[in-house]
C-alpha cells in the first residue's frame, strides 16, 4: 500500500498548475491589464459607493431631471437624458468601433484596424467634447468643485430660491453640494480615463501605421488598449445609471 | 520571442474558435443597445412623460437590473472574459464579493447618519 503512496507521489502531475505550460493560455501584459482594471473598478466602486451612501444620508436629495435638462446649442431646457443619451450612444458606439478593431487584428489586417482604430478615436474625441459642454453648462448655473448655486448666500429665502429649480422633494445646501462635489470628481475622473484612453489609441494607431504589430506577427496590444477602452464604456454606463437615471 | 509568439499563435486559434465575429459584435451592439433604449422608455416615457411609474424602488431596480445586464455583456463579449479560461474568470470576479460588501456596509452607514447626524437645515425650514 505505502509503494503506491509514493509511487503516486513521485508521478509527474500534469494539471494546467503543474508547471510546464501556462495556465491561463493568456499573455502576461493582458493578464496585468486585467488585473489593473480589476483595481481600477475598486477605485469607482468606491466613489460610486460613497455617492450612494450620501444618497442615503441625506434626507433629500437633487433631482437629475431637473439638474441635466438642457442639449448645448439646441435647448437650454426642458429636455431632460436626451444629452446624455447620446453621450452614451457615442461611447457605445466607439466601444462597437474598438472591437471591430480587435477582430480586424487577428485577421492581421492592418488596414482595417487603422480604419476601427480612428473611428475609436474619433467617438471618444467626441465624448470628451460632449463632457465639456456639459461641465461649463453646470459650471455657468454656479455647480461646481464645492459649490453650489446657492454658493455665498446666506439669506435662506434666497438659498430656497437659488436651489428650487433642482429639486423635486425639499431643498437642501448640503445635498446640492455634495452632489456638485460628487457629480465633477466622478465624472471628471471617468473623463480623465476616457483621455487616457484616446492617447493610448493614438499610440496603438500609430504603432500600427509604423508596421510595428506587423513585424511582432501579433495585435495582442490593440486587444489590450481594447480591454481598457472597454472597461471606460462600462464605468459609464454605471456612472449613467446612478448620476442621471435614479 | 519564440516562445510568445507561440502563446499569442495559440491564443488566436482560440479566439477564432469561439470568440467575436463581425455577426457577434453587431448583435452584442444591437443587445446593449435595445437596453438603453429601455432605460429611456422607462426614464423618459413611463416615468417623466406619461407618470406610471414613479422615482422609487421599483424603478430603480429595474434600472440597476438592466445595468448589471449591459455590463455583463460589455465584459462578457466585447472584453472577451467569456471565453478566457474559467480560472480565470472566476480570479477577476470573485474579488467583486468585497464590492457587495462593502455597498451593504455603506449604505446602512448612510442610513444610520440620517437618522443621527442631520443637523443641517432644511430650506425652507418647516
Amino acid at each position: 500500500m505505502s509503494t503506491t503512496t509514493v509511487s503516486q507521489l513521485d508521478k509527474v502531475k500534469t494539471g494546467p498548475w503543474n508547471g510546464g505550460r501556462s495556465p491561463w493560455n493568456l499573455e502576461y501584459g493582458k493578464i496585468m491589464m486585467w488585473f489593473f482594471l480589476v483595481s481600477d473598478a475598486f477605485t469607482f466602486s468606491a466613489f460610486l459607493i460613497y455617492y450612494g451612501s450620501q444618497k442615503f444620508a441625506q434626507p433629500t436629495w437633487i433631482d437629475a431631471d431637473k439638474v441635466f435638462q438642457s442639449i448645448p446649442g439646441i435647448a437650454d431646457s426642458g429636455q431632460p437624458l436626451v444629452f446624455v443619451g447620446i453621450m452614451t450612444f457615442i461611447l457605445i458606439m466607439s466601444s462597437v468601433t474598438m472591437v471591430l478593431a480587435v477582430e480586424a487584428g487577428h485577421r492581421n489586417s492592418k488596414h482595417e484596424v487603422v480604419k476601427w482604430m480612428l473611428w475609436t478615436i474619433l467617438g471618444g474625441l467626441m465624448f470628451v467634447g460632449c463632457q465639456a459642454l456639459e461641465w461649463s453648462h453646470l459650471h455657468h448655473q454656479g455647480f461646481w468643485f464645492g459649490s453650489n448655486p446657492a454658493t455665498g448666500l446666506t439669506d435662506p429665502a434666497a438659498i430656497a430660491a437659488a436651489l428650487e429649480p433642482y429639486f423635486t422633494k425639499e431643498i437642501s445646501y448640503t445635498a446640492a453640494l455634495q452632489f456638485s462635489n460628487l457629480f465633477f470628481t466622478i465624472t471628471g475622473f471617468h473623463g480623465f480615463h476616457v483621455s487616457i484612453g484616446i492617447l493610448l489609441n493614438i499610440i496603438i494607431l500609430s504603432m500600427t501605421l509604423n508596421n510595428t504589430f506587423e513585424r511582432r506577427g501579433t495585435y495582442l496590444m490593440v486587444e489590450k488598449v481594447g480591454l481598457y477602452w472597454h472597461f471606460v464604456d462600462l464605468v459609464w454606463v454605471f456612472v449613467f445609471t446612478f448620476f442621471y437615471l435614479i | 520571442m519564440a516562445h510568445h509568439d507561440h502563446i499569442s499563435a495559440s491564443h488566436d486559434a482560440h479566439a477564432h474558435g469561439e470568440g467575436m465575429d463581425k455577426k457577434r459584435i453587431w448583435s452584442v451592439f444591437f443587445v446593449l443597445l435595445a437596453l438603453t433604449a429601455l432605460e429611456f422608455l422607462i426614464a423618459l416615457g413611463f416615468v417623466h412623460h406619461w407618470a406610471i411609474l414613479h422615482k422609487g424602488p421599483l424603478v430603480t431596480t429595474i434600472y440597476i437590473i438592466l445595468t448589471l445586464v449591459k455590463a455583463y455583456y460589455i465584459v462578457a463579449f466585447f472584453m472577451h472574459l467569456k471565453f478566457e479560461k474559467s480560472s480565470f474568470i472566476v480570479t477577476c470576479s470573485i474579488v467583486f464579493l468585497f464590492i457587495i460588501y462593502f455597498i451593504v456596509l455603506m449604505l446602512i452607514e448612510g442610513d444610520y447618519l440620517l437618522h443621527h447626524f442631520q443637523e443641517h437645515p432644511l430650506y425652507p425650514n418647516k
